[in-house]
């Protein structure tokens, strides 16, 4: 079998007592792209947070494998050691911090004691890597995230993810906030990545970012579950209709599960 | 513990210093003027905090130490302040109360450009000194510590830098207490003249755990019209050393001064960093840094107070407190009647590691003019979840994670310093300190 396997069995997830998830199934493999689509507040960036562990996010029930480890009982960074990262819709802004030196901490974390990177091929790799994401160089010196537009904030993102390279990436709408140019730059990184090594959940709410990349899978959430799935076929039903249709068929009034998801 | 020294160091104690070290007559009747005054004086009273019952009287004033052959028999944890070339070429080590080393390029030399112990000044410059001494920055009566510094005055440097001089390789002092009960009553004069510049670092160094002692310094920087002076310091008293500190500047018109200090004493510290825009046009940045551990107590001000038009000043005070460690920074933006069109900003915000650790930061603005801008920022708070979340989601583990945010907490004053290895020194007391 090739890449990592993601599984994610029921899912319940609160935030600060509030229910969000209701029971999320998915299952995610090495090679696959699937993209989570849905309305705002359906509880598509809960998801992405809950599979990270973020403080906020309380997991009620349910549970997330990761090649069968059980994601839940691990830290952040043992998750992200085991093989997960996530692009963040809002990426944290760290003063002091070059994005470089964080950059090259992310990368010895996953490496032994003295078989750390050395200097001149992380910032080979770098280079090259920011050329691809069309990334002035001078942002490797600037402090992490700090003063970052909008859209240099998701290439930054999309940079850590090549140079991490994960076996398992959630991008949480990576496509919001940028113009068609940077679209296109930060579809070309993750198309670059496509492999059967590596899998991808995209979450966003536009289809416009699978123009680009094209997912073999199309989930759509609504009340905290996956209501409905299907091929590529179905995000470009969803791009020409809207939601209204499945809404109907599924007979829901209201899509939403909460401000805060 | 009141400060009552009156009895080990008197009249005949101050004269016999002074004689001793062939001083100006001005200079022994400052100190003897000084030392009548010291006795009827209060003692600073920092906001927020009493240092009332600080040592500030337990000590051994007067310490011979031999001279430095060569800086290759340093010890280590000195040599460590210095690059690994023995640059730069301007550097003065002062052990106890001696000069004990001390040389300057050529070049500047040839300038004109005086970097000496303060007892050469005064025998060398006596006159030129006497311009600035005490007098219209720190001044000998403002409370009892200013007046037994300037009676008690047993170390020192003198900066002068002449007109249109422009230094590009900075100048190193290291202050060395070598012996644990060694009182610093040091004395740093910095002047720049018009159009000049300047880069001035210094170190504080003592090992006393145990033993008790007293650092009582007094800096004046004086930075004459479009002059530029940058101050840099990494003070690292150990525990036993109480500490007061008082860094003050007088900036004319276009001046600028730039102030990075790394406040790392491990003994209770009551720092005092001032600077007066005089002139139009005058700038001053004041960025401090510091960590408080074990049962520590500290009172950090920094004040910017504006008289010339048009003048800025930028307070940046960033504190990391951990164990039981407790302090207050005061940020004091003051804009005075007639300094139209000033800015006056500041920041304070402390990282609290422990819940027995105290801090707090007090911002104030003092405005007696409308046509002004003045901001400030304060917080006190732990290390952001949400930020370590980020950094951890990259495989990075929770220990290192908060290291890479505390040393980014304090980044702004270690990326100011000039010197290399004052920098690495820095950031090194910050992992000893922090962890």
């Amino acid at each position: 079998m090739a890449g990592s396997t993601l599984e994610i069995k029921d899912l319940h997830v609160e935030i600060e007592g509030e229910k969000i998830l209701n029971g999320v199934n998915l299952t995610l493999t090495g090679g696959e792209f699937h993209a989570v689509m849905g309305p705002n507040g359906t509880g598509k960036s809960t998801l992405a947070s809950a599979i990270m562990g973020h403080p906020k996010y309380e997991v009620t029930q349910g549970d997330i494998f990761l090649d069968g480890e059980n994601v839940l009982e691990m830290e952040v960074d043992e998750r992200a050691q085991a093989g997960l990262f996530l692009a963040m819709q809002y990426p944290s802004e760290i003063s002091g911090v070059t994005n470089s030196d964080f950059l090259r901490s992310s990368i010895n974390a996953r490496r032994e004691e003295g078989d750390e990177i050395s200097l001149m091929k992380f910032i080979k790799e770098m280079d090259s890597k920011m050329d691809t994401l069309d990334i002035d160089k001078n942002m490797a010196q600037r402090y992490l995230n700090e003063g970052f537009s909008g859209g240099e904030k998701k290439r930054n993102e999309i940079l850590q993810l090549m140079m991490i390279q994960p076996a398992i990436a959630i991008l949480d709408e990576i496509d919001s906030g940028l113009d068609i140019d940077a679209l296109k730059v930060v579809a070309k990184g993750i198309n670059d990545m496509r492999d059967d090594n590596f899998g991808c959940l995209i979450i966003t709410h536009y289809q416009r970012l699978l123009n680009y990349v094209t997912p073999d899978n199309v989930h759509v959430m609504m009340q905290g579950r996956i209501v409905k799935s299907g091929g590529p076929e179905l995000a470009q039903r969803l791009e020409e209709e809207g939601y209204d249709w499945i809404k109907d068929e599924l007979g829901i009034e209201d899509e939403t599960v909460s401000q805060n998801a | 513990m009141a400060v009552d020294i009156s009895q080990a160091y008197d009249k005949d104690y101050v004269r016999q210093f002074s004689e001793g070290l062939n001083e100006p007559e001005w200079m022994k009747t400052l100190r003897l003027d000084a030392l009548e005054k010291a006795e009827n004086l209060p003692m600073p009273k920092p906001d927020k905090t009493n240092i009332t019952k600080w040592n500030f009287s337990n000590f051994k004033h007067n310490v011979d130490a031999e001279s430095i052959p060569s800086l290759d028999t340093l010890p280590p944890e000195i040599q460590d302040f210095l690059e690994e070339d023995h640059t730069p070429a301007n550097l003065l080590i002062q052990r106890n109360q001696i000069a004990a080393y001390s040389t300057m390029s050529e070049e500047l030399k040839n300038k004109g450009v005086i970097f000496t112990d303060i007892f050469t000044a005064l025998r060398e410059h006596g006159d030129l000194v006497a311009q600035y001494y005490m007098k219209d920055a720190v001044h000998v009566d403002e409370h009892r510590l200013s007046a037994l510094h300037a009676a008690l005055m047993n170390s020192g440097v003198f900066v002068y830098v002449p007109k249109n001089v422009e230094i590009e390789e900075p100048l190193q002092a290291i202050f060395w207490q070598e012996d644990p009960e060694a009182a610093f009553f040091n004395h740093i004069l910095v002047v720049a003249e018009e159009n000049s510049s300047v880069t001035y670092v210094e170190n504080y160094i003592s090992h006393n755990k145990e033993e008790q002692s007293t650092a009582n310094i007094v800096t004046e920087v004086f930075a004459k019209a479009n002059a530029k002076v940058s101050f840099g310091a990494v003070d690292n008293f150990a525990a036993g050393t109480t500490v007061y500190v008082n860094r003050r500047g007088v900036a004319d018109r276009d001046a600028r001064i730039e102030w990075a200090l790394g406040q790392m004493n491990e003994g209770n510290t009551a720092s005092e960093n001032v600077t007066h825009l005089m002139g139009e046009n005058s700038f001053a940045n004041a960025k401090t840094v510091t960590v408080g551990r074990g049962s520590q107590i500290s009172n950090f001000t920094a004040n910017i107070t504006h008289y010339g038009k048009e003048s800025e000043g930028y307070i940046l005070q960033h504190g990391v407190m951990k164990d039981k460690a407790s302090a207050i920074f005061n940020g004091i933006g003051k804009i005075a009647h007639g300094a139209t069109k000033s800015n006056a900003e500041q920041e304070s915000r402390v990282l609290m590691l422990s819940k027995d650790a105290r801090g707090d930061a007090n911002p104030i603005l003092l405005i007696d003019e409308d046509d002004v801008t003045a901001g400030h920022a304060a917080s006190v708070g732990r290390v952001d979840p949400v930020q370590l979340y980020y950094l951890m989601s990259r495989g990075i583990s929770k220990v290192e994670a908060q290291r890479l945010i505390i040393h980014g907490f304090l980044a702004p004053v270690v990326n100011q310093l000039p010197i290399q290895a004052v920098k690495n020194q820095l950031t090194q007391v910050i992992e000893r300190k922090v962890y």
